[in-house]
This record gives structure tokens, C-alpha cells and sequence, in this order.
């Protein structure tokens, strides 16, 4: 199979080096790329533009009606509101452009910390499920069902409720040691450095505070424990699916050449299964991504919020738009592009369809 | 393979560890199922109050189902009048039978694809109250009929779209598919809460001549959004269909459209109907974020109803549990489904 493969690699890589009838001039290929059927295409696109010019065009005259005047100036002009949450010092009368930062380090930070943890405990779930305990195996699957058929709105307002529920700092619940929950969020131990080393900051309740650690505020945390809750349940799901990928023969004929479990996992299973997994995973991270927007319901600063709350104090709406717009193309095309290319080049390789 | 196998393969049973750590495990998931279950069934049944108002429901402790009760109009109706109710109620009720209808392959067909158009419009006239005496603003409706309806109408509507974006990102022509891929790429590249913002204040702005209400201008941003899913899922099972059908009738003479409509079209569908039901789930299981931008569809309506801190005070579990029940049901039957039409389309897949 190995072999075979590769043998069918160097044919296509042979085929596709080969000129083409036509000639490969930059010119015959826009030729080829264009295709034929110019009057409508043509046609198409020019149609295409004249509505957008057309929508255009009725924005604009709308945006003057309504007396607003296109500036993206507006982003170096002191912003009026606080943010409860900031990686970077922040303040009212920051300038926006500074603020829109804020935002977005918000969602990177939650993007990460999602993506991370659902991680982890999607592919214990995932790798737990097929572990050979049918007990476990149930569970998971309605874990799973649950998660997976109600909304993740839904959850979110629930784990929010959750954070509202809990007690005030004086009596914060310690489920772990060095973990506490209250009202004022989660407080969790930290590596620090201090005097020079690297060590584990540990909160510590003292009277109406908790000092040390690291303290997540409510909103946060249940962002992240919805997000992590959530994505893990479709993580599980493609582990499971891309480990049942791999075909019995493959374990067998392991087996067969004497290799020990371990590297039957290492050498065959995984990077066999991890085709299958690595663009499913990778549209997961971009969906949790786009899903921390959901923050906005729920009162967690990302940029979202941030952009919202600009377009609301500064009445330039359709700018806002455009750097929010600018924001998600730019997280999005180049994964969706890395996707793509992955999979072009385990087409290439004759491992998948083209 | 079956999963069984592949247990003994990934943790094959070496001489008395597993099966005592498989014991263990099982004992530890018996255990912590009836804790759990013990402790749903006391909160849920037994110190539970039915009926009676939020003082009953203190005096208990347990779940106040007597809230769901005394709220359950406002949460499945929001604030539609009463006397008018039986018209969310027909529409829901159409609704739940165009979408148990296309579950049954018998039905598959011209007739449904007709139900598909008529009952999301059926149901906008009876929301709108017309005819009667009273006319009902879109803005006045609300609750699980609402959801229901920009559901039905947003998948409905986005079906043609997303044909043609399919067939369009598979054309040999250089502008067409270039345009196809540009537009699917951009909407999936947004999120769908910027969607809906960015719809609510531009679409008003760029149609100023038109009545563009909030629903309206939701509805179209769905659909979009939605389109770009479907034309994906469309398009893969236009990838999945043999090379030798599409040269076969092209050797018998069809034309583009003949082989595309008759040939190619229908077998590719078939296909991905499995996928198309999860799709659907997926857009039911988001349309809660059109409260964001201010529409009162269903679980905003029992957000409000859990929101009445004065009258039944921290009653958030109870209405989030019938909420979730709700979308719960009308979703794990749907993707039950997908997995048996899949087993039946596919024998051996999945």
C-alpha cells in the first residue's frame, strides 16, 4: 500500500511537471483559467459590479441622510468607554484603535485557551470512547448527544447563570485545592517568576480578596467552559471517526511484521488517522474562533463588543463594519487556505479524491 | 471495523490490569450515573412543585416546574395575543409536518419541494394575520413559531442560491468560478453574530426604498450565510458523483443543463441528504443569535420569562431545561435520522 502509494505520487508529480498541450505562457494559462463563453461571463461579472456599485451608491446616500460623513479617522480619537477586561493597559480615553486592540486580544486569548482545552479534553473523550469500556463509551456518547443537539447559546447563558450562582469571595467554593470559584470569577494557581525563577503562584484567601494566581472574570470563564465544553464534544467525534478510519488490515499487518503496540499507534495508526483528523481539527479551531464572537451575548469584552460599542458612540457604523469585516477575513482566508492546500497535497499523493 | 475490535487493538488486555481497571471504571461510571441521576430525580420529581405560585416553589426547594407552567405562553408564544393564537399555533404545527414529511424518502419529490416553498409563506401570512381583522407586525411575533419560520424560510431560500454557487465553483469557466469561490469564501469566513449586525444596519442603508424590516433584513443575511454552507455540502456531493456520468450523457448528446439537471443534479442530492439534515440541525441550533440583534424567537422568550427576577425569583434552570428539551428533541430525532438514511443510502458507511 506504502509503496503503491508512492509509486502513484512520482506519476502524478511526473504528469504534472509535463507541459501542456496549449503551452504554459502566462497567457494561455489566464486563457486556459478563463475558460470560453466570454459574452456571458462578461456579463456576470460586470452584472456583479453594478449591483455592488448600486448597493454602494445607496449606502452612501443613505450614510449622508442620516448626516454621517465616511472617516475612518475616528480610530485615533480618544474612546469614552472602559473595558472590563484588558491584556494591555487600557482606559477610558484610550484612543480607539487601541480599544479595537483590546478586543481582539480578548479573543485571541479566549480563542487559545478554547482551542487548547477543548483539545485536551476532546481527544481523552475521544481516544476514552473507544478504550473498550462500554459503560464509559455510553457515557461519553450522550455526553456527547447532549452537547451536540442543544445550542451553544443555550450553554452559554446556563454557564453564565452558572457564575452568578456562585458564592461571594469570603465563601468561595475550593473544589481543588488552589482553585476558587466565586462570584467575582474563577481563581486558579499561575507560573510566575519570582526572584528570578520560575515558580507556581498560588490564590490565597485572605478576608474580602483572593491574591496570587490568576484570576478569570466571570464572563470569561464561561466563555471558555462553554467553548471548551461544546468543541470538545466535535473533537471527540473526529478522533473517534479518524482512528476508525484506519483500516484493520493496517493494525494487523503491524502486528503481523512484529512491530509492539506503542509504535503501531506512532508509525501506522496515527499519521494515517491524522489525515483524516488534521482538517476537520483545524475547521473546528476556526469555528471555536468565530464562535468566541458569542461573547457579546453574555458580556464578554471581545472585539465584537468592542467594535459595537465604537459604532454606537461614534455613529460611523459602516467603517466599523469594515474593520470588523477586515478582522474575520484575516483570521479566516489563510486557515481556510492552509485547509486547501493540505488537501490538495494529500491529493496529489492519490490519498484522497481530487 | 467495528469499534470492538478496535478496542482490543488500542488497549489489547494484558494479564490482570485492564480488566480490574475496566471493573473500576465501570464501577466509578455506575456509581457517579446514579448520583447523578439520584440527585436529577430529586431536584426534578420528588421536591419538585407543579402548580402554585413562587412561594409553593420556595417552600419546596426542589425544581419549579409550576413556573414553566405559568409561563409556558409567554415562552412558546412570546407576546402574540391570545385570541389569535391559533395562527402560530397552525403555522407550528405545518412547520413540524413539512419537516417530518421530508424524512420520508417515499415523499421525496416535486410535491415537497412545492411544500418546501408554500408552508414558510403560509406560515409568514398566518403570522402576519392576514386576513383578519387584525394585522400583526413582524416585529410582534415571536417565540418557537418564530424560530420555526426563519428556519424554514432561511434553508428554503437559500436552497436556489446555493445551486447555483455550487455549480458555479465547479465551472470550467475562469470569472464564474472565480466569483463563486469568492463569495462562498468571504461569507464563511464571518461569523455568524457580525452577520447578522452588519445585516441589520446595512441592508436597511442599501435598499432605502423598500420597507426593510429587521426580519426581513435578517432573513436575507441568512440566507447568504446559510447558502454558502449548503453550496459546500452541494458541492460535495457533485465531487463524490463518478466522472462517468457527467461523460456519459454527454455522450448521448445532453447538453450542459440537460445532464446537469437530469443526470448529475439529482443523484448528487440524493446524496448528501444526510449531510443537508445535519446542516439543518446545525442552522436550527443557531438561529437563537438572531435575539442578538433584537427578534424575539424563542429562547430569548424564555430568557425574558426567567428574567422576571420579582415575580419568580432564580428560576433559570427550569426554563433553560425546557428550552434545551425542546431544541433537544426536535435535534437528536433529526440526527438520528441522518444516521439511519446514511446507513440505508450507504450499507457498510458509518
Amino acid at each position: 500500500m506504502d509503496g503503491e502509494g508512492r509509486k502513484e505520487a512520482s506519476f502524478f508529480d511526473q504528469k504534472r511537471r509535463l507541459p501542456s498541450p496549449r503551452g504554459d505562457t502566462p497567457l494561455a494559462r489566464l486563457q486556459r483559467w478563463w475558460g470560453g463563453n466570454g459574452l456571458l461571463q462578461i456579463l456576470l461579472l460586470g452584472g456583479m459590479l453594478a449591483l455592488l456599485a448600486f448597493l454602494g451608491a445607496n449606502i452612501a446616500q443613505s450614510m449622508h441622510r442620516l448626516g454621517m460623513a465616511p472617516d475612518l479617522g475616528y480610530l485615533w480619537r480618544p474612546a469614552a468607554f472602559d473595558i472590563s477586561e484588558s491584556l494591555i493597559p487600557y482606559q477610558a480615553g484610550d484612543l480607539y484603535a487601541r480599544a479595537i486592540l483590546v478586543g481582539l486580544l480578548n479573543t485571541a486569548k479566549l480563542a487559545f485557551f478554547g482551542c487548547l482545552l477543548a483539545t485536551l479534553l476532546g481527544v481523552s473523550l475521544g481516544v476514552l470512547r473507544l478504550a473498550g469500556n462500554p459503560l464509559l463509551a455510553r457515557l461519553i456518547e450522550a455526553y456527547v448527544e447532549i452537547v451536540r443537539n442543544t445550542p451553544l447559546t443555550l450553554q452559554l447563558f446556563f454557564w453564565i447563570a452558572l457564575t452568578h450562582a456562585l458564592p461571594p469571595v469570603r465563601q468561595a467554593l475550593q473544589p481543588l485545592p488552589g482553585v476558587f470559584l466565586s462570584i467575582r470569577g474563577v481563581f486558579l494557581p499561575w507560573p510566575a517568576i519570582e526572584a528570578g525563577r520560575l515558580m507556581l503562584s498560588w490564590p490565597v484567601l485572605h478576608g474580602f480578596n483572593i491574591g496570587g494566581g490568576v484570576s478569570l472574570t466571570p464572563e470569561f470563564a464561561a466563555m471558555l467552559a462553554g467553548l471548551t465544553v461544546y468543541y470538545s464534544a466535535s473533537i471527540s467525534e473526529t478522533v473517534r471517526s479518524g482512528i476508525e478510519s484506519v483500516h484493520a488490515g493496517q493494525w494487523e499487518a503491524a502486528r503481523a511484521l512484529g512491530l509492539a503496540r506503542g509504535r503501531i499507534v506512532r508509525l501506522i495508526v496515527l499519521p494515517q488517522a491524522m489525515r483524516v483528523i488534521t482538517p476537520l481539527m483545524t475547521s473546528s479551531y476556526l469555528d471555536l474562533t468565530k464562535d468566541t464572537t458569542l461573547g457579546i451575548l453574555i458580556g464578554f469584552t471581545e472585539v465584537t463588543a468592542v467594535i459595537k460599542t465604537s459604532a454606537n458612540n461614534t455613529g460611523n457604523a459602516v467603517e466599523t463594519i469594515l474593520v470588523l469585516l477586515a478582522v474575520f477575513l484575516s483570521i479566516s482566508l489563510p486557515v481556510s487556505w492552509l485547509i486547501n492546500l493540505y488537501n490538495q497535497r494529500l491529493a496529489r499523493r492519490g490519498v484522497i479524491a481530487r | 471495523m467495528s469499534g470492538a475490535v478496535l478496542h482490543r487493538r488500542l488497549f489489547p488486555r494484558r494479564a490482570g490490569g485492564v480488566p480490574l481497571l475496566n471493573a473500576a471504571i465501570s464501577l466509578a461510571v455506575i456509581g457517579g450515573g446514579v448520583w447523578a441521576a439520584i440527585a436529577f430525580f430529586r431536584w426534578g420529581i420528588l421536591d419538585a412543585t407543579w402548580s402554585g405560585g413562587a412561594e409553593a416553589c420556595r417552600a419546596h426547594g426542589g425544581a419549579c416546574w409550576a413556573f414553566v407552567r405559568a409561563n409556558f405562553k409567554l415562552m412558546v408564544f412570546a407576546t402574540y395575543p391570545s385570541e389569535m393564537l391559533w395562527r402560530p399555533e397552525l403555522g407550528t404545527v405545518l412547520i413540524l409536518a413539512l419537516m417530518i414529511a421530508s424524512m420520508v424518502p417515499r415523499l421525496w419529490g416535486k410535491t415537497l419541494l412545492a411544500g418546501w416553498v408554500l408552508v414558510p409563506l403560509a406560515d409568514c401570512l398566518l403570522l402576519s394575520g392576514f386576513p383578519g381583522p387584525r394585522l400583526m407586525s413582524t416585529n410582534e411575533w415571536g417565540g418557537l413559531p418564530l424560530t420555526l419560520l426563519i428556519w424554514a424560510l432561511a434553508y428554503a431560500s437559500a436552497f436556489p442560491v446555493a445551486l447555483v454557487l455550487a455549480l458555479a465553483r465547479r465551472s470550467k469557466l475562469g470569472g464564474v468560478k472565480t466569483l463563486a469561490t469568492g463569495v462562498i469564501e468571504l461569507v464563511r469566513a464571518m461569523p455568524m453574530v457580525v452577520v447578522l449586525y452588519v445585516s441589520s444596519l446595512i441592508v436597511p442603508m442599501a435598499l432605502p426604498f423598500a420597507e426593510v424590516n429587521l426580519f426581513l433584513s435578517i432573513e436575507v443575511a441568512l440566507s447568504l450565510f446559510i447558502a454558502s454552507y449548503l453550496a459546500e455540502v452541494i458541492r460535495a456531493g457533485l465531487q463524490a458523483l463518478p466522472a462517468g456520468q457527467d461523460e456519459a450523457a454527454r455522450a448521448l448528446g445532453l447538453s450542459y443543463w440537460q445532464t446537469t439537471l437530469l443526470v448529475v443534479l439529482p443523484q448528487a442530492l440524493r446524496n448528501v441528504i444526510p449531510p443537508l439534515v445535519n446542516l439543518g440541525i446545525g442552522i436550527l441550533l443557531s438561529t437563537p443569535l438572531v435575539g442578538f440583534v433584537g427578534m424575539i424567537d424563542f429562547l430569548t422568550a424564555v430568557r425574558l420569562a426567567a428574567a422576571q427576577e420579582q415575580i419568580w425569583p432564580g428560576c433559570y434552570g427550569e426554563a433553560y431545561c425546557f428550552a434545551g428539551a425542546i431544541y433537544f428533541a426536535l435535534c437528536f430525532a433529526s440526527s438520528r435520522y441522518s444516521r439511519w438514511l446514511e446507513r440505508r443510502i450507504r450499507p457498510g458507511a458509518g
